[in-house]
């Protein structure tokens, strides 16, 4: 989170650890994620990174936990830490607008804005990433990963991931 | 820690019984849909079980008396049916009580806070499943039925007291029925009149207690960690 009391280090550490693609959805990342909850010098080459799941069972934030660890050691810092935050929990709103773009040209539906508190959503439409038809049906609430839902497309009839509202 | 322990064993045999679909689905976005559930329980029971202790041990290297799982959700997976009135089940006293939890201030909230919108989309699963096949062919519709009045009778320890879990189990317990009702009138089924609890039994999971087939289900799960101790991918 960035804070008042940030350093300029700290910013720089920030940005690199932001950079790292997210291991799933390379296209994106972790800033673009949202997933990237602080960054913290403890002390000389001493570093806390904070990071937040997207799904509370997402083997992903393994790798990247991995990837930022070897980033910033790259980058000189002896001693990095991951932390994983539950709360407040990720939304799939904590997704920036140049995320949500890159979804889409990935081929992969962006989430609709308005995360969901309540009953799911089963009649809003999800435009397709291939045609931008707004003609599209669900097949299923579940797909390739646990943050996506799996849709096709009747116009052009082409099945597409939805990365779902959470 | 008994509440943390009590709903992280929920969610890891959940978890693993879901897992058994894996290959064996009718269809493969259900395969797909199935796993994905497991993996988000698997999530809920890593944390979970973290509070208490480590996870590896608690999940691998316990005897069944040690699990405080509700009996629910260590009963066969059965038809798909049978998966679906679990999963109907479950899924709505989960996400009640995540939902309580979550807007309290104790050590659970949050997870709870993070796990309630994950098990919105179980809940939504169930439901959809629960009306198909209810209100589908006569098989399915007989099959549906005969899972529900199966089941029903390892609904009642959901709203027994736990210690350390601190929420209302009388707003859980008509919510949960007015929610169940509603879904399973929809579905062209009929609400169990039968007792929601085992005459017969001495006290449930909760307690330690455990049905039969869940010690053959813990000797699949935990053989590979007990015979090569320490191993890793």
């Amino acid at each position: 989170m960035v804070t008042g009391t940030e350093t300029a280090l700290e910013a720089e550490l920030r940005r690199l650890a932001g950079s790292v693609p997210d291991p799933e959805l390379p296209v994106l990342s972790l800033e673009e994620l949202g997933v990237l909850r602080g960054v913290q010098i403890l002390g000389p080459g001493r570093v806390e990174v904070e990071l937040t799941p997207t799904y509370t069972g997402c083997p992903a934030i393994e790798a990247m936990a991995a990837d930022i660890e070897r980033v910033l050691h790259e980058h000189g810092v002896a001693e990095v830490s991951v932390v994983k935050v539950l709360s407040p929990a990720w939304s799939t709103d904590d997704i920036t607008a140049d995320g949500r773009r890159k979804l889409a040209e990935f081929g992969i539906a962006p989430p609709r804005p308005g995360a969901v508190d309540g009953p799911v959503p089963l009649t809003l439409t999800v435009r397709c990433p291939h045609c931008g038809s707004t003609d599209t049906e669900l097949l299923s609430r579940f797909s390739s990963t646990a943050c996506k839902a799996l849709r096709r497309c009747a116009a052009c009839r082409e099945p597409f991931d939805h990365f779902k509202e959470l | 820690m008994t509440a943390a322990l009590a709903l992280g064993d929920d969610a890891l045999v959940l978890s693993h019984r879901l897992g058994e679909w894996a290959g064996h689905a009718p269809v493969l976005e259900e395969e797909v849909a199935l796993a994905n559930i497991a993996l988000d329980l698997l999530g809920q029971a890593r944390t979970l079980l973290s509070l208490v202790g480590d996870e590896d041990e608690l999940a691998y290297l316990r005897e069944e008396r040690a699990f405080r799982n509700l009996q629910l959700v260590e009963q066969p997976n059965g038809d798909f049916a049978h998966t679906i009135a679990r999963q109907l089940y479950f899924s709505t006293y989960q996400r009640l009580l995540y939902g309580q939890l979550a807007a309290g201030d104790g050590e659970l909230t949050g997870l709870a806070a993070k796990a309630v919108k994950e098990v919105a989309y179980h809940q939504d699963h169930a439901e959809q499943w629960t009306l198909r096949l209810g209100d589908g062919t006569a098989e399915s519709h007989e099959r549906m039925q005969r899972a529900c009045d199966a089941l029903w009778r390892f609904t009642g320890e959901m709203f027994q007291p736990v210690e350390g879990l601190d929420v209302d189990r009388e707003a859980l317990r008509s919510a949960w029925l007015e929610s169940v009702t509603t879904v399973l009138k929809r579905a062209t089924l009929t609400v169990p009149d039968t007792a929601d609890t085992g005459a017969w039994s001495a006290g449930a999971g909760r307690q330690g207690l455990h049905t039969e087939s869940f010690g053959r289900m813990l000797a699949e799960m935990q053989h590979l960690h007990r015979s090569h101790p320490g191993a890793s991918w």
